[in-house]
């Protein structure tokens, strides 16, 4: 328990006066405009809209200019300004497949239709310093192709899906459950564990993921799809009667083909997992569809190995880190009373404890 | 152009270039609120294995507004981001392009700025198939 004390408005006041002037920094060094933070640090602007479940560039970079490139503060930020906008209403499902995009890779058809583009990636790079990048220069312009990448291209679990080779998932629009208005109860669906995995901690999402990989859980995941690209988004308008396009996105999708089930009775076909970010977020969306597909061990039959990643109670609890935050630094908040009675009790263990080995002594 | 697409456009066209276009067509039309600019969230959904059930991914900043021409011609703006100029603009647009001025609103405003954001998406779209793999088999030799 923490109380409520009175006292040192002063110091706050001086406190935050003086975390203004460190946010600034070295006032001869040149101040980062809003603009600069959106388009330099744009994975970083990324991560922030992806977790803090807001997408808003400008506000992302905001954040992350206020909270000094705190991640998880600017998460915090944002996510507080989210609680203050109404609800204008929902999306209809963006369609992926329609994706304009950037990057599309497969792990397990070389020779996918639409073909492998590899996009603005950190692959292939040695992950040698740049000491040019120290230095003020200009960028060599990116080459262009003289025919741009063609049209929508066909998710590569289509074609599995084809010949039933992949389970099917199933269509349909009811309205999904959102954990934004309804406390997270378990049992999960799987829409909500999607929701809550896609705004979860990016390292605590990669952490679980990896540990399957390691063994826990393990469920044999290739990447059957990555994709990066823009995706319109388009919402109902009752005063219209009609949908009309509200503005794109930029998503990561990242489909996963894993070890198949099969019995007596159903023919052996590959499982799915399913990762959907927003921006650019490949570590985030590849890691949300390992972890997806260790969380799906019950609906498809298969044991639970008491591995972490198998545990939803344990994987959806732990993988919001504003929630995380929240508890573990209110532990810094006074705790006065809390800590003196503590104190009082152990002195008086000690104290007694002193008095039985007297005694015994004598 | 149809309405759903012109809203469309309107509604991801960056707010600058929307600005820069409108001034061009340099129309001052009378009109009254029917809902100011309000700035909200719009919560995307997705689909599992991006074609089945839908779940939420988070939510995205929209401002709408509605407003009516003094000629009575209603418009609606509904734009991605908070700028409440460009919803306006979007809502004057739309509601010029239903009357007499529609033409001249087309071919100003409307059709310059779709050229503007197609060459954009070109653009991207011309630097990615420049990263297209294009694979080749090594032979191995026979002997």
């Amino acid at each position: 328990m923490y109380v409520a004390v009175k006292g040192g408005e002063r110091a706050i006041e001086n406190a935050h006066a003086w975390l203004a002037e460190e946010r600034r920094g070295d006032p001869s060094v040149p101040e980062l405009s809003l603009a600069q933070i959106r388009e330099q640090m744009a994975l970083a602007v990324n991560r922030v809209m992806a977790e803090g479940s807001l997408y808003d560039p400008d506000l992302a970079a905001l954040a992350i200019k206020q909270a000094r490139g705190d991640l998880i503060e600017a998460i915090f930020l944002i996510r507080a300004y989210r609680t203050t906008l109404p609800r204008l209403g929902a999306s209809v499902p963006v369609e992926t497949a329609n994706m304009r995009c950037d990057r599309r890779i497969s792990a397990t058809f070389k020779d996918a239709p639409g073909g492998q583009v590899l996009g603005p990636t950190f692959d292939y790079t040695h992950r040698l310093l740049d000491f040019k990048l120290a230095a003020e220069g200009e960028v060599p312009a990116a080459a262009k192709a003289a025919a741009p990448q063609s049209g929508p291209v066909p998710h590569i679990t289509d074609f599995l899906n084809r010949d039933g080779l992949i389970q099917a998932e199933e269509r349909h629009d009811a309205t999904p459950p959102d954990l934004t208005r309804e406390p997270l109860e378990f049992p999960a669906n799987r829409a909500l564990r999607l929701q809550s995995l896609t705004r979860g901690d990016e390292g605590f999402v990669l952490g679980m993921a990896y540990s399957t990989q390691r063994g826990y859980a393990r469920n044999h995941a290739f990447v059957g799809e990555l994709r990066i690209g823009r995706v319109p988004v388009e919402m109902e308008i009752p005063e219209l009667g009609f949908s009309i396009e509200i503005g794109e996105v930029e998503l990561t999708e990242c489909e996963t083909v894993n070890q198949f089930a099969g019995s007596k009775t159903e023919p052996a076909q590959f499982t799915r997992g399913y990762g959907l970010v927003f921006g650019q977020t490949e570590r985030k969306a590849i890691s949300m569809a390992l972890v997806d597909r260790a969380l799906r061990w019950r609906e498809l039959g298969e044991d639970n190995l008491g591995a972490p990643a198998q545990d939803e109670e344990f994987v959806l609890s732990h993988a919001d880190n504003i929630q995380a935050t929240g508890f573990l630094e209110h532990i810094k908040l006074p705790h006065y009373v809390d800590f003196q009675s503590e104190l009082e009790l152990v002195r008086r263990l000690r104290a007694e404890a002193e008095a039985a080995a007297q005694e015994a002594a004598e | 152009m149809y309405r759903r697409e012109w809203m469309g456009l309107l509604a991801r066209a960056p707010a600058d270039a929307l600005d820069r276009l409108w001034r061009k067509l340099d129309l001052a039309p009378g009109y009254r609120w029917l809902r100011p600019p309000e700035v909200g969230g719009v919560m995307v959904r997705g689909r599992m294995g991006g074609t089945g059930a839908a779940f939420n991914l988070g939510e995205m900043t929209v401002t709408r507004c509605a407003l009516a021409l003094d000629g009575g011609a209603v418009g609606h703006g509904y734009v991605q981001g908070r700028d409440k100029r460009q919803a306006e603009q979007a809502a004057m647009v739309d509601a010029l392009m239903q009357g007499d001025l529609a033409a001249r609103v087309r071919a100003v405003l409307l059709e310059p700025l779709a050229v503007q954001v197609q060459a954009a998406r070109d653009a991207r779209a011309a630097k990615a198939a420049a990263t297209r793999v294009e694979f080749f088999t090594l032979v191995r030799g026979d002997d």
